[in-house]
């Protein structure tokens, strides 16, 4: 099955949030009131070797399994959309303590009723579409 | 092995895995970011024959999908085989900062006192986690990603504009942790 390797990935990305706690509405309390280097640390590591596995695989020009030579788009070099959406986000962010990624390994945890934040995740993202010509980006 | 695969992991080893998927989802000619799964979601519930936005081929975005449903999956396997039996070691200080907004710390993932039926069932508990989950939702998109696209992938690649998003995040999380969950609880 072609897709498998996905699955795969997901797992395995799934089992590092929920292991690591990540996923914890706790953690996130923690991180925001400067308590603790648990998440820190986590989101640290994670770009400086992020970082350098993006400087090695430039320089060598590395291949995908498809054989096309990795390349990355560069975003768009403008201020409000960052600020505001960003901004908006970490309100939520702190509030439900989930990203996008963590609430779906929180129902898998067992957390049922993130549901319910995932549903509101929705109908955010729908939101977006409909007024997406009025927002400064 | 298997009991310490059951301990919660630290820091580093989670940190150094998420830079492995990140590379390995290159690898497999992808990037790295889980918030544009909910607008593919969208589009699988027919938003697109309303609204532009959702008007594209989600066939493109299958193995993000998949992604999503590994993740589900990841979460099973680390409240089953994998359960760790110590509760979570959360800082003295955020058990004091939480107890002062009347939420007890209960050593599990996320309080019951927040997710459990009693709170999700009362109007407020359930506009409470709405709200949050569309501030979440709108916030990404707008931002152009979330806590995948642009603190990981973004940063790695020393984009501006994800350290600004990432700049955004917590701009939000402070004041929702400090001015607005006060007023909130």
């Amino acid at each position: 099955m072609k897709g498998f390797k996905y699955i795969t990935a997901g797992i395995l990305f799934g089992l590092i949030m929920a292991k690591s706690e990540a996923i914890s509405w706790y953690r996130i309390q923690e991180m925001f009131r400067f308590q603790s280097f648990h998440m820190y640390g986590i989101i640290f590591t994670a770009v400086i070797l992020g970082a350098i596995a993006v400087y090695l695989i430039k320089k060598f020009r590395v291949r995908d399994t498809q054989g096309n030579v990795i390349t990355f788009k560069a975003k768009n070099r403008t201020l409000s959309r960052y600020m505001i959406g960003g901004t908006i986000f970490g309100l939520g962010w702190a509030l439900t303590g989930a990203c996008p990624g963590p609430m779906f390994v929180n129902v898998g945890f067992g957390y049922w009723t993130m549901l319910i934040v995932i549903f509101g995740s929705l109908i955010g993202t729908y939101f977006y579409g409909v007024i997406i010509d009025k927002l400064p980006h | 092995m298997l009991n310490l695969l059951k301990q919660p992991w630290p820091w580093y080893t989670s940190g150094t895995a998420i830079a492995f998927i990140m590379v390995l989802l290159l690898f497999y000619g992808k990037s790295f970011g889980f918030s544009s799964n909910l607008r593919t979601l969208c589009t699988l519930a027919g938003a697109g024959k309303k609204v532009k936005f959702f008007d594209f081929d989600w066939r493109t975005q299958k193995w993000n999908l998949l992604f999503l449903m590994g993740a589900v999956l990841g979460g099973i396997i680390a409240s089953t085989v994998l359960k760790s039996e110590q509760p979570l070691q959360l800082s003295e200080a955020t058990i004091k900062d939480l107890q002062t907004l009347g939420i007890n710390f209960d050593g599990q993932l996320n309080p019951a006192q927040l997710f459990g039926f009693d709170f999700i069932t009362s109007p407020k508990g359930f506009l409470i986690l709405l709200l949050g989950g569309i501030l979440v939702g709108f916030g990404a998109r707008y931002a152009g990603g979330c806590t995948s696209g642009h603190a990981i992938s973004g940063l790695s690649n020393m984009q501006i504009p994800s350290l600004l998003a990432v700049i955004g995040f917590f701009i939000g999380g402070l004041v929702m942790t400090h001015f607005l969950l006060p007023i909130i609880f």
